[in-house]
């Protein structure tokens, strides 16, 4: 603040706390819910804890709810990791290889590749989904790694944000590498990549919390409920019909569902930051 | 766009590119060229043969009344998130801005939420909205105001935007609290010494300033409220009751996955394709201007 007032200071910080309520509320209550047993939810929720908390949390991990198709969410959360892995890893990689071949190399086809690229930007697959459903299931890739994996991992944004970076290499460093006997190959691995580093790991954060918190893709793809990711499976303890929901265990999956995102956000927050204003750049 | 000095290989950038081309071209480009294809055929019932019918399909959609409600819920839902999220980031970042005392603690606290996924966000609020036992649903009864969104569908689309909005607050306090901080203090603190309070400073000095960031967040919002709020729509209402939450999104995937209407699916789809490219393009055409090459 530019100068002392004491009741703006306040009304400052009243706004900022009201903020803090707003963000934090629905997390506490869903922590309170998961603290206790069904039927204390049926007529509403105490605002203090519980006592059933782990035994919740150790029963819709291992066992699910019996909701039908509520599979145990152990499996899930491997599932997510896998995928959350998957995308950010292949996304990266795959990425800063064809940006290498765009900006170090000169070959015909060069700008088809590069509108190629560009167009996936345009083709969400929100928009596409039957026909890539389609694709998948001639592929067999259904209920599969590969299916909830492969398909994500072209990345405009992060081609170009590769390209970007490359671009501001200096060029005396390719001419060094030259002069040094080093070919193309030598040159990306021991100059680039390392040069690369902050913006991989930048990358990294932001791509696997588009990875974990996917939910149209996997519900496409995965039939079978040992393939399901969490983000997608929490769905089905919800859809009971006329039966009670058992939002205890509802609960306690939301806040499991939702805390290694979280946490990487919170652990890596200068990384996200960056990560996150970069890609949208 | 690339280097004045490059590598000479014959093969090696083609290798280099071929991961990348292979999945866009399988799992991008080949299906939004069957969505295209699919469009402007009609199966018949059986979905043995089908018969290129030219515009029949879009005619269709664009005679029926039902989508053009889709549209206006689609409307409606991508406004009310865009104005919800910035109104609310921009007030809580002007204000993380200006304090001294635990600036980080509050950007911590108030980013986090980024990281939940919609469909998460949206079992969140469901769960306090729920009519029986929801904590915000009893205290609203309890003051008279009788909530049940299933049977209402005008509370049904204040839940799902509230759900949406609210992780997507975070994304845009990082940007706004960002663009702020870029500001020169001396603009703000000559301002101050003409006699300027906060409120006239924020709309004379700040709020201009913070324009180009504004417009590029109303454009990302536009984005992220038609594409990526499936998840949003498919936990809390399923586009209910009747149709008053039913999104474009999700009328593609209901009528193409569920009720196996293809052409018009199809045909939907090339609607929002026209939709992205639309929205991608004033995107770019604006980042153009700002980022140097």
């Amino acid at each position: 603040m530019v100068e002392r007032r004491p009741l703006w200071t306040f009304f400052t910080h009243a706004v900022l706390l009201l903020g803090l309520v707003v963000t934090i509320f629905p997390i506490y209550v869903a922590l309170v819910a998961s603290s206790h047993d069904t039927t204390t939810l049926i007529a509403g929720v105490p605002m203090t804890f519980g006592t059933h908390f782990f035994d919740n949390y150790a029963r819709v991990i291992l066992e699910g709810t019996a909701a039908p198709g509520a599979a145990p969410v152990g499996p899930m959360l491997i599932n997510s990791a896998v995928m959350a892995l998957g995308i950010a890893v292949g996304k990266i990689v795959i990425s800063i290889l064809s940006a290498f071949a765009v900006v170090y190399f000169r070959f015909p086809l060069r700008m088809v590749c590069f509108w190629l690229i560009f167009a996936t930007l345009m083709l969400p697959v929100e928009v596409r989904i039957l026909p890539t459903y389609e694709v998948i299931a001639d592929l067999s890739m259904l209920n599969t790694h590969v299916g909830l994996i492969v398909p994500l991992i072209a990345s405009a944004t992060a081609t170009f944000l590769f390209r970007q970076f490359f671009m501001t290499v200096p060029n005396e460093l390719v001419e060094a590498a030259r002069i040094d006997g080093a070919g193309p190959l030598r040159f990306f691995k021991d100059v680039l990549l390392p040069l690369s580093r902050t913006n991989m790991a930048a990358l990294f954060v932001i791509l696997f919390l588009y990875g974990w918190n996917q939910y149209l893709w996997p519900l496409l793809v995965t039939t079978d409920e040992s393939m399901y990711t969490i983000v997608m499976g929490i769905k089905r303890m919800i859809a009971v019909g006329d039966d009670v929901v058992e939002w205890n265990l509802a609960m306690a999956a939301a806040i499991l569902a939702m805390l290694p995102p979280v946490a990487v956000v919170v652990i890596m927050q200068r990384l996200f930051v960056k990560g996150l204003v970069e890609v949208e750049k | 766009m690339h280097k004045n000095v490059t590598f000479k290989n014959p093969w090696l950038p083609y290798l280099l590119v071929l991961p990348q081309m292979a999945v866009t071209i399988v799992f991008f480009i080949w299906p939004a060229a069957q969505a295209l294809k699919q469009s402007f055929l009609v199966e018949d019932a059986f979905g043995l043969s089908s018969e290129f019918v030219w515009f029949d399909n879009f005619v269709a959609l664009f005679t029926d009344p039902a989508y053009y409600e889709v549209m206006i819920n689609t409307a409606l839902f991508s406004i009310g998130v865009t104005v919800v999220t910035m109104v609310v980031a921009m007030l809580l970042a002007v204000m993380a801005d200006g304090v001294l005392r635990g600036k980080r603690t509050y950007q911590l606290l108030l980013t986090w939420p980024y990281a939940v996924a919609p469909a998460v966000a949206g079992v969140l609020w469901l769960f306090l909205f729920n009519p029986s036992n929801g904590v915000l649903a009893l205290a609203l009864r309890t003051i008279g105001y009788n909530w049940n969104h299933y049977l209402n569908g005008e509370q049904a689309m204040a839940l799902v935007i509230t759900a949406a909005a609210w992780p997507r607050i975070a994304y845009n306090f990082i940007f706004f609290l960002a663009a702020l901080q870029s500001i020169p203090r001396s603009l703000i603190e000559a301002a101050a010494i003409d006699g300027a309070g906060p409120a006239r400073r924020f709309f004379s000095v700040m709020f201009p300033l913070l324009s180009p960031t504004t417009f590029f967040l109303v454009v990302v919002n536009l984005v992220y409220a038609f594409f990526e709020t499936f998840g949003v729509i498919h936990t809390v209402t399923q586009g209910g009751p009747g149709t008053a939450t039913e999104i474009l999104v999700y009328k593609v995937f209901k009528d193409g996955f569920i009720g196996l209407d293809l052409g018009s699916s199809a045909a939907q789809s090339v609607v929002l394709m026209v939709i992205v490219i639309g929205l991608t393009a004033i995107q770019f055409k604006y980042i153009e201007r700002k980022v140097q090459y």
